[in-house]
């Protein structure tokens, strides 16, 4: 990316560059906790959506968006675009991507790097993609275009994937340093998808974690995974965010938390939901590492570097 | 579609998702080596089971009035068969009610599909568009002799579905987990399905409504709805009815036809 605006009457929208969060955590929202949320009030820390489900026209959905924004920052997150997959992205859904980011103002955006629609079926899966010369065009040609439409850098998370592609030529971290450099976007880091990926492929996360363009990280996910095995019998991991973090996956947080300094975390939970209480405590487990390692971060101060 | 090379791992990859009996494409691995089998499974469950649950969340009195081993049953077949085309899964499942309709196991319950409908046309409603809707005094104000040229706006979240079955009583006695009585499920009954806030609100129409709303939802006057509506019912009764859909909020507006 270049310059952050056109001249002064040129018709391209400038780009958005929101001011950071900081060292806070933050939860996904549902729907079942919007009363909970409304009731105890404004406060710190921030709210993540999937991009697609507000998306319809009106209703509830946005009304219930719309309380929760009043008060807080938004991560808006996107699960759809299929970056990964080889056909042009979908025109329509990048309008309303679009729409999206100009109405709710997020201080967060992020996509996969994983495909879900092929022809015109859409697998409502994050789906891998090998590691190739061809597959770094693509995916940063398709970063290239949705940050054009959405005027603001997108934060590119790592997939979790039970399996590899037997033409893949070059490493998943840097195969996303190269997509970074490249594009000018920023990286979402979630470190259970680091030790899902790790177990499943046989690799050490912390190796990895020592190969991660940390820098550009602008955002973390924890979430929880389940534990299956394979027709072999070796373990293999699936990750559900139906559960809490694991101790493993808190450690490696820590030690990230340590080398990165603090970032926006968000406590990833999307099914077998807990009430909001359960939520709230996982987000205040990771607000108290952030403030372990940036203890200035406790009163909320902003200091200009 | 023409494609730089390296690039043809998507189409690979799709061939076997919705596919139990082929084999994992040989473009995968496990690590060191192994086959992909079951990694691969991961995907394909993940794609099925999700989509399948998209269907149980629109479709909620339907799968209780199947049971979910049935509900599950039937889904797995639609979802095989016709896969979301778009990546917005509130619109997905809009071919089910037809699907159900001609489903060889759900025809000792010919009123399932109705059901469906209604669920869908609730969820339409639910994500539709926000709109003030028409308010009473409006109506008032326009004089007698102009009455019968009036052409009403539907409101975006606005539906109707007709049933020859009890499909609203079944729908509302399915929704929630309450204990359900004996129901007949002969009797025809149609639902106008409206969202003025928050709530959707699914109302039973009388005798010639369902007539009478949907054409005064696809622009028919109101004086040549009325007779229509009449030649449907000889009961059916304009004022309540009218004073029913604006109530409901089925309308945005009203203008005088000739506009």
């Amino acid at each position: 990316m270049t310059a952050a605006t056109g001249p002064f009457g040129s018709t391209t929208a400038p780009l958005r560059f929101p001011p950071s969060l900081g060292g806070v955590a933050g939860t996904s929202f549902k729907h079942e906790h919007l009363a909970a949320i409304l009731a105890s009030g404004p406060r710190r820390g921030f709210f993540e959506v999937h991009a697609e489900n507000y998306m319809g026209a009106g209703g509830p959905p946005h009304r219930a968006l719309e309380a929760i924004r009043r008060d807080h920052p938004l991560s808006l997150h996107g699960v759809c675009m299929s970056i990964g997959g080889p056909q042009p992205l979908d025109k329509t859904h990048l309008s309303r991507f679009r729409d999206l980011v100009a109405r709710y103002q997020p201080a967060l955006v992020s996509e996969h790097l994983a495909w879900s629609t092929h022809d015109n079926g859409f697998f409502n899966d994050l789906l891998p993609l090998p590691y190739t010369e061809a597959t770094l065009r693509l995916v940063c040609d398709h970063i290239d275009q949705m940050q054009e439409a959405i005027r603001q850098p997108i934060l590119l998370e790592n997939p979790s994937t039970y399996l590899a592609f037997v033409e893949s030529t070059i490493g998943e971290s840097d195969f996303i340093r190269s997509v970074a450099e490249r594009t000018g976007c920023g990286l979402l880091l979630d470190i259970n998808n680091v030790f899902v990926s790790a177990t499943n492929h046989g690799f050490s996360a912390l190796d990895y974690l020592n190969d991660f363009p940390l820098s550009r990280v602008g955002e973390i996910h924890l979430a929880g995974h389940a534990e299956q095995t394979d027709y072999e019998g070796d373990l293999l991991l699936i990750d559900s965010h139906d559960g809490p973090v694991a101790d493993a996956v808190w450690k490696l947080y820590d030690i990230v938390v340590q080398r990165r300094g603090a970032v926006p975390t968000l406590i990833e939970w999307d099914s077998k939901i807990p009430d909001w209480p359960v939520l709230q405590a996982e987000a205040a487990a990771a607000q108290t590492i952030l403030d372990r390692y940036h203890p200035s971060a406790r009163t909320g101060d902003r200091h200009v570097a | 579609m023409s494609l730089e090379r390296g690039l043809s791992y998507a189409a690979a990859f799709a061939s076997a998702l919705l596919d139990p009996a082929r084999l994992a494409p040989q473009i995968v691995t496990g690590p060191n080596g192994k086959a992909a089998g079951k990694r691969y499974d991961v995907y394909r469950n993940n794609v099925t089971v999700s989509l399948i649950e998209a269907l149980a969340a629109i479709y909620p009195a339907v799968q209780r009035l199947t049971g979910p081993d049935f509900f599950r049953a039937m889904a797995r077949f639609h979802v095989r068969s016709t896969p979301p085309t778009t990546p917005l899964l509130f619109d997905y499942g809009h071919d089910f009610p037809a699907f159900i309709a001609q489903y060889e196991h759900a025809r000792s319950m010919p009123w399932l599909a109705d059901v469906a409908r209604i669920e869908r046309a609730w969820l339409d409603a639910y994500h539709a568009a926000d709109a003030a809707p028409l308010r009473p005094e409006q109506l008032a104000a326009v004089a007698p002799e102009r009455l019968g040229d009036l052409v009403f706006t539907p409101h975006p979240a606005a539906r109707v579905v007709r049933s020859p079955f009890s499909a609203v009583t079944i729908f509302a006695a399915n929704r929630d987990t309450s204990p359900v009585g004996r129901i007949d499920a002969g009797r025809p009954e149609d639902a106008l399905v409206t969202r003025m806030e928050f709530d959707v609100v699914v109302r039973h129409l009388p005798p010639g409504g369902a007539v009478f709303a949907t054409s005064l939802m696809s622009g028919v006057p109101l004086g040549e709805a009325a007779a229509l509506a009449l030649a449907a019912a000889a009961d059916f009764d304009i004022a309540s009815n009218i004073a029913g859909l604006i109530e409901a909020g089925a309308f945005t507006s009203i203008s005088s036809g000739d506009a």
